[in-house]
């Protein structure tokens, strides 16, 4: 590991814990109805959505309802995504004719936006119409990462209130949280990603002349556009010569704002946070990865100053920081010691004054090592799942880490909301266990911890798992799961169990060699991202209806302290044993087998 | 549930307009104020024409130019509409083979050169479109350079360390030269 690799991580850590309390505060400010002077501003619009869609936005909602209204609203949302790909071709703005989008790959990217998952099973630059993009895909950039606050928001609801039967109202939440939170953070973002680099335009792709002429074979079409085939049914080339380059435009910097921010992840390129024009510098790749934990660490401040005791969500993010420095040291190292094959053929694979070194392949100079180790663990703690290098080409250990990243249940710090709302029901069965183990009535911040929000825990919990798993086993055994298979061997396994483990979690990054746009998958893929999603949305919710309903305990000499060091290894402790021990098979089948073959002799 | 239909169906065309429509068009606008040029693909133009992005990298097989990385995106290298790495594992025999054949490209062009390869020159970018090599590959590449050209190996390497950029506040990221501005400075030195 590089002294520049610490200082970076160092360097992250720190910037999203300074921010973590002026933000938490705001956040709970707006979720209350409170938003600052300047963005006071946008009441008069707020109040006219309200009359518009006849909202009372004072009446306070009960669980059930909330869920109702919840899912509902995403449902329609998924609903539009699907009908816009449908219809695109007759849609306007669709300049470059791009024809409908098949009913598979539809219902997957629909599921895969609504859900803050961004999986991109269809082919980079080339699928989607402007319309799509922007009326579609970029709204559930902000309407999904909005819908996981909000769901955040109520479960601390459920701790603060006592004795009510009412959590907030799904509609004033969702509104005020894209307003006041998502819009001017992403306005903000994107401006210091454009003055990096990044294209914000409408402009027709761009023609250069190059330096040097380029030659390549490419297939021959007939007069109709299709390849001609020669008898043996290949594809007959061509020579080409040309000096022209065509550079891609478009809006793209309000896109990645959100994309990160929202983690969300669904790169308005196929390469991602990987293309120049989508990550030009160190430091847009410095805010991007500083933009996916921001708002994740942020509302465990928000969480602590809501239950009236600020020192129980820095507990929370405590076990967050600890798990996350661990990971990204792991990622960072493994990347760092490079390839042994490649070392065999002579190349210079050691970390110097004049290069990074290591592991290069599917990495850009200027990330190097550290930057695209350490983003490719932030991308997998939280939900984003947006990509700076290949992952399908790190090393077995960092193809690990980010595996293990999402397996753990992306809580370190997670998803916009999720990741806050996933930990503190990972709190809730840690303390239920301690309970368990000195034998009394188990309680968290006063709530009293019986069969119903056990019960419920476990569902949020476990889904995930259980989806992940039977995916993975089916795809295996199915020659339509085995035919999308890039990589030869233990590798190809990882390529299956990494896209059930990113799209149950609703990350959206992928070993990416595997060819996903195919019924078979674009199906079980888009059920799983479903499934990944509301399951245990509608557990948390029922969990933050429960405690809301019940009275506050005082804290007596025989209370476990939640805030404490010890509070802090049980949260460690639990997270890592329901992740680590449900997945060790299948990550004994996959990465473990691929570092003992690399590196043997 | 009636009474939620038209809030959710209102809701979402209304913030639709606003984070579809109003958002991007607005920063459109501010972006195209503040920072022109990188809005609009930070072109290099030469007497009028553009001739690249300083962000995006083109491909060179030439000997008398430093050669960028590979690229893995189809069916030429450097398709500035197909960005995409290789995707092939560690363990793929595909990516030793691709490493070997580079190496020997390298070597046939430059057979003096018995040096260690830096990395980043044999190994596919993660976009296909990586304008940047480390500084180790370009120095690598400079006594073959000064030699086609028929420069001095000083001239090429000052070449190289005025196109060299370092880390940004000595931490974030890599040193690095832009391949496209070091041969187009290369073009014009002589």
């Amino acid at each position: 590991m590089t002294g520049s690799s610490l200082a970076l991580i160092a360097a992250l850590v720190a910037a999203a814990a300074l921010c973590a309390k002026p933000l938490g505060l705001y956040m709970a400010n707006v979720m209350e109805g409170r938003p600052i002077a300047p963005l006071r501003a946008g009441a008069p619009l707020e109040r006219l959505i309200y009359r518009l869609c006849g909202i009372d936005p004072t009446v306070s909602m009960g669980w059930k309802r909330y869920a109702v209204a919840l899912i509902l609203f995403n449902a329609l949302g998924g609903l539009l995504v699907y009908g816009l790909q449908r219809l695109q071709l007759w849609l306007p703005l669709n300049p470059q004719h791009f024809s409908n989008v098949s009913p598979d790959s539809s219902f997957n990217t629909a599921v895969s936006f609504v859900t803050n998952t961004n999986w991109q099973g269809y082919s980079g630059e080339s699928t989607m119409s402007d319309l799509t993009q922007m009326a579609g895909l970029a709204v559930q950039n902000f309407l999904s990462a909005a819908s996981g606050i909000v769901v955040a928001v109520v479960l601390i609801r459920g701790f603060a209130l006592r004795e009510a039967q009412a959590l907030g109202n799904f509609w004033a939440d969702l509104t005020r949280s894209t307003l006041y939170i998502l819009l001017p953070l992403s306005f903000a973002l994107a401006l210091v990603f454009v003055s990096q680099g990044v294209i914000q335009n409408f402009s027709a792709d761009q023609d250069v002349t190059t330096l040097e002429t380029l030659h390549y074979p490419q297939p021959k079409l007939d007069a109709a556009g299709n390849p001609i085939k020669d008898k043996a049914g290949n594809p007959v080339l061509e020579n080409v010569a040309t000096r022209t380059q065509t550079l891609p435009m478009g809006p793209v910097a309000s896109q990645e704002a959100i994309k990160q921010l929202g983690t969300n992840g669904g790169g308005f390129f196929n390469a991602n946070s990987a293309h120049p024009y989508e990550n030009p510098t160190a430091l847009s790749n410095f805010f991007a990865m500083l933009a996916e934990i921001l708002i994740p660490v942020a509302l465990a401040y928000t969480f602590g100053h809501m239950v009236g005791d600020t020192r129980q969500g820095w507990a929370i993010l405590a076990a967050m920081g600890i798990l996350y420095v661990s990971l990204a040291a792991v990622a960072v190292h493994s990347e760092q010691l490079g390839n042994p094959r490649l070392a065999a053929l002579g190349v210079d694979q050691a970390a110097t004054r004049l290069q990074s070194g290591g592991n290069m392949e599917g990495k850009e100079v200027r990330f190097g090592i550290g930057a695209s180790a350490v983003f490719a663990t932030t991308t997998t703690v939280t939900s984003c799942g947006a990509v700076n290098a290949m992952h399908d080409s790190l090393t077995p250990l960092g193809g690990f880490v980010t595996l293990f990243d999402m397996m753990l249940g992306e809580v370190v710090p997670g998803g916009v909301g999720t990741g806050l709302y996933s930990m503190l029901i990972f709190a809730v069965i840690g303390v239920f266990i301690a309970g368990l183990m000195i034998g009394r009535t188990p309680e968290y911040l006063g709530k009293k911890i019986e069969a119903f929000e056990m019960k419920m825990s476990a569902i949020a919990i476990l889904v995930m798992p259980f989806i992940v798993l039977i995916g993975t086993a089916v795809a295996v055994s199915l020659a339509a799961g085995q035919a999308g298979v890039a990589n030869p061997g233990a590798h190809g396994f990882s390529e299956i169990l990494y896209a059930f483990t990113s799209a149950s979690n609703n990350n959206g990054s992928a070993f990416a060699g595997i060819s996903a746009d195919t019924p078979f998958y674009n199906t079980s893929l888009g059920i799983a991202m479903w499934l990944g999603r509301y399951w245990p949305i509608v557990a948390v919710l029922a969990v933050a209806g429960s405690f809301a309903a019940k009275k506050r305990v005082p804290v007596t000499s025989g209370t476990m302290l939640t805030h404490g060091p010890t509070f802090v290894i049980l949260l460690i402790g639990t997270v890592i044993l329901v992740g680590a021990l449900t997945f060790v098979p299948a990550i004994a089948l996959g990465p473990v087998v691929e570092h003992l073959m690399l590196w043997r002799s | 549930m009636n009474a939620l239909v038209r809030p959710a169906l209102v809701l979402l065309l209304i913030l639709t307009v606003v984070t579809g429509l109003a958002y991007p068009l607005a920063l459109t606008g501010v972006a195209r104020l503040l920072f022109p040029n990188q809005a609009g693909g930070s072109l290099i133009v030469q007497n009028g024409h553009p001739v690249g992005s300083r962000l995006i990298g083109q491909a060179f097989s030439d000997p008398k130019y430093f050669w960028s990385r590979p690229s893995a995106t189809t069916p030429q290298p450097y398709n500035g509409l197909g960005s995409t790495g290789s995707n092939l594992g560690p363990l793929n025999p595909a990516l030793t083979d691709a490493v070997r054949s580079r190496i020997e490209a390298l070597r046939a062009a430059d057979p003096t050169n018995r040096a260690p390869i830096p990395v980043d020159l044999v190994t596919a970018s993660a976009s296909g479109l990586d304008p940047d090599i480390s500084v180790a590959a370009a120095e690598y590449q400079a006594p073959r350079i000064a030699r086609l050209r028929g420069l001095k190996l000083e001239a090429v390497r000052a070449l190289i360390s005025a196109h060299t950029k370092g880390r940004w506040l000595g931490f974030l990221g890599e040193p690095r030269v832009n391949v496209l501005e070091l041969n187009l400075a290369l073009d014009q030195s002589r």
